[in-house]
C-alpha cells in the first residue's frame, strides 16, 4: 500500500467544523515557554506544529482522543479541552 | 431551565451507557441517554475486539441480531525484529460456534445497535448533545447542563470514555495521567471478504485476531493490532501515552512503517485505507480507577478505567458492559430504597466485584507495571526472532545443539539470565 500524509488520512474521515467555537484553546504564552512541547509529536493528527517559533494549532482535524491533553506538562494550565459542541467533530463512518 | 426530571441520567452512549440505559429501561424507569455524537458511536473506537461473554449474559445470542463483523477463531502473537518475524498462532474453531467466544466489532455500527436497544426499551436517547456540566445541589449531583438545557435526575451515570469530563467535573476523578494511558491508532482498510478469509486461514465468515510485541513500536511500550472485519481489516499501533510524552515519534507515521514492513505489507496488499482514528485507553488498571461512585453519581467503562491489558489479551468493552449492568442494578436497588446517596450507591462496588469487572482487575493488578519493563518490547521479540531464525536455519555451519543456540541467543543480545529468569517468572505469575 501506498504511504500516507497525515494529511491524507485525515482526509478519509469525516469532519463537522464548527466554524464559532474552538473546542480546544491554547494559552500560547504558557506555550512559549515550554521547551520539550510533546504535542507537537504526539497528537495523532499531527495538529500541533512550531511555525516562527509560536505554537500553532488547528482544531479542525481533531480526532477528539484527549492526548494533548495528557502529554502537555502544563496541561490544566495550557489547554483547554472540551469536546466540540454536540454534533460536531469527527464523526466516525466505521470506528 | 429545569423541565423534567429523569430517574437517571446516562451520559455517553457506548457499551457502558447503552447497557445500563437498556437494563434500567426494562425495569421501567426513565432513563435518558446522552450522546455528543450525532449518532451513538460516531465518535467511538476500538481496536476491534469484543469478548462475547458479558453481553450474552444481557442480551442471550445478541450476535443473531447486532451487527458483530466476525467470530474470532485465530489468534496469532508476532514477535517482530526488522526481517524476522515469530508468530505463535492458535485455531480453535470451537470459538466460531455459539456461544461465540469473541467478535471483531466495527464501533460506529455495533454501538448504534446497542444504543437502539436501549431505545426500544424505553430509554429517551437524545443525541448531538454535549454535556457541559454536572449539577450539583449540596454536594450531590442532580443533574447535568447541556448549553442551556439543565436535566435533572436522581442519579447520573458517566459513560463518557477515557476522557470523562462527567467524572471529572463531579470530582471523583482527575485527568488522567501519560502513564496511565496509551493512545491508540487505528486505520481501517478495506478489503473483499474471500481476500480476508484466504490470507488469514480462517473459514468464510470466521475471522483472526493478531496482535505484534517488537519494532513496529520502535522499542516503546506498546505494541500493533490487527483485527479482520466482513470486509475490512482494523490495523493499528497502541503506545504508552507517556512514552509518545519522552520519545518524539508520530504514531501516524509509525504506522505507515508498519503497513510496508513485510510482515505485514502482504496481508495487506491491495487494500483500501478508509478511515483513521486515534483513541486514549485506559491502561493502568486498578492503580487509575477514580471513585467509583458518589453523590448521585456513578462512573462506568473506560471512564472508570475499566481495561485490562495482559499483552496478550486486551479487554475493555466486555467490562464497559458488565460494569454497566452493575451501574444498572446498583440504580434499581437505590430507587427501591429512594437512596441516592453516596452510601445508598455504594453497592456498586460489590456488583462490580459480583461481575468478573473488578475481580479480573484484582488478579492482574501487577500486570500494569510488569508490561513497563522495556526488555518486553526490545530484547525478548529480538531474541524469539533470533532463536527461532537460527533454528531453522541450514547453510553449512558445523552443528550447534539447541541449548547452546540458546545461550548464544542470549548472549548475543545482552541479556543476563538472571534477567531473563526474574523477568519469565514475573511474567509467568502476573499475566
Amino acid at each position: 500500500m501506498k504511504r500516507l500524509s497525515i494529511e491524507q488520512l485525515l482526509g478519509l474521515d469525516k469532519f463537522a467544523v464548527d466554524d464559532d467555537e474552538a473546542h480546544i484553546v491554547l494559552d500560547k504564552t504558557i506555550c512559549a515557554s515550554c521547551q520539550p512541547k510533546p504535542c507537537t509529536y504526539a497528537c495523532p493528527a499531527g495538529l500541533y506544529t512550531v511555525k516562527d517559533g509560536e505554537i500553532c494549532f488547528d482544531y479542525a482535524g481533531c480526532l477528539e482522543c484527549g492526548t494533548c491533553r495528557v502529554v502537555c506538562p502544563q496541561a490544566s494550565a495550557a489547554i483547554s479541552w472540551k469536546y466540540p459542541r454536540g454534533g460536531f467533530g469527527v464523526s466516525f463512518r466505521y470506528g | 431551565m429545569a423541565e423534567e426530571k429523569f430517574d437517571a441520567i446516562i451520559v455517553g452512549a457506548g457499551p457502558a451507557g447503552s447497557t445500563a440505559a437498556y437494563l434500567l429501561a426494562q425495569e421501567g424507569l426513565d432513563v435518558l441517554l446522552i450522546e455528543k455524537g450525532t449518532t451513538p458511536g460516531s465518535k467511538n473506537v476500538s481496536g476491534g475486539r469484543m469478548y462475547a461473554h458479558a453481553l450474552n449474559r444481557i442480551i442471550p445470542n445478541f450476535w443473531d441480531e447486532a451487527p458483530v463483523e466476525r467470530p474470532v477463531t485465530r489468534e496469532i502473537i508476532t514477535f517482530l525484529n526488522g526481517e524476522q518475524s515469530v508468530s505463535l498462532d492458535c485455531h480453535d474453531v470451537n470459538w466460531g460456534k455459539p456461544p461465540y467466544h469473541s467478535f471483531t466489532v466495527l464501533r460506529t455500527e455495533f454501538d448504534a445497535w446497542l444504543a437502539s436497544k436501549a431505545e426500544d426499551a424505553g430509554a429517551v436517547l437524545a443525541c448531538a448533545i454535549r454535556v457541559d456540566e454536572v449539577l450539583k445541589e449540596n454536594g450531590k449531583v442532580t443533574g447535568i447542563r447541556a448549553g442551556e438545557d439543565e436535566m435533572l435526575a436522581d442519579v447520573v451515570i458517566a459513560a463518557d470514555g477515557a476522557n470523562s469530563i462527567t467524572a471529572q467535573q463531579a470530582g471523583l476523578s482527575k485527568v488522567f495521567t501519560a502513564h496511565q494511558v496509551a493512545t491508540g491508532v487505528k486505520q481501517v482498510i478495506e478489503l473483499p471478504p474471500e481476500t480476508i478469509s484466504q490470507r488469514f486461514q480462517v473459514d468464510g465468515n470466521h475471522g483472526a485476531a493478531q496482535l505484534f510485541v517488537g519494532d513496529c513500536t520502535k522499542g516503546m511500550q506498546g505494541g500493533g493490532f490487527l483485527y479482520t472485519n466482513k470486509s475490512s481489516l482494523s490495523l493499528g499501533l497502541v503506545v504508552s501515552t507517556a512514552e509518545l510524552q519522552r520519545c518524539q515519534i508520530k504514531m501516524s507515521e509509525i504506522l505507515e512503517e508498519f503497513k510496508e514492513s513485510p510482515h505485514l505489507a502482504p496481508l495487506i496488499e491491495g487494500g483500501q485505507a478508509a478511515e483513521y482514528s486515534a483513541h486514549l485507553i485506559p491502561e493502568a488498571g486498578l492503580g487509575m480507577i477514580p471513585q467509583l461512585y458518589g453523590d448521585g453519581i456513578l462512573v462506568a467503562g473506560d471512564a472508570a478505567g475499566l481495561v485490562l491489558n495482559l499483552g496478550y489479551i486486551v479487554r475493555g468493552m466486555d467490562f464497559a458492559v458488565a460494569s454497566g449492568e452493575a451501574a444498572a442494578k446498583t440504580v434499581i436497588v437505590a430507587k427501591a430504597r429512594s437512596d441516592f446517596s453516596r452510601q445508598g450507591l455504594a453497592a456498586y462496588q460489590g456488583f462490580l466485584k459480583e461481575s468478573f469487572v473488578l475481580r479480573d482487575l484484582e488478579a492482574y493488578r501487577n500486570a500494569p507495571r510488569f508490561q513497563e519493563n522495556h526488555r518486553l518490547f526490545n530484547e525478548y521479540p529480538r531474541l524469539a526472532t533470533g532463536l527461532v531464525s537460527k533454528l531453522f536455519t541450514v547453510d553449512g555451519t558445523p552443528p550447534v545443539h539447541l541449548l547452546a543456540k540458546v545461550l548464544g541467543q542470549i548472549k548475543e543480545n545482552r541479556i543476563s539470565l538472571w534477567q531473563l529468569a526474574v523477568d519469565s517468572w514475573k511474567g509467568a505469575k502476573n499475566l
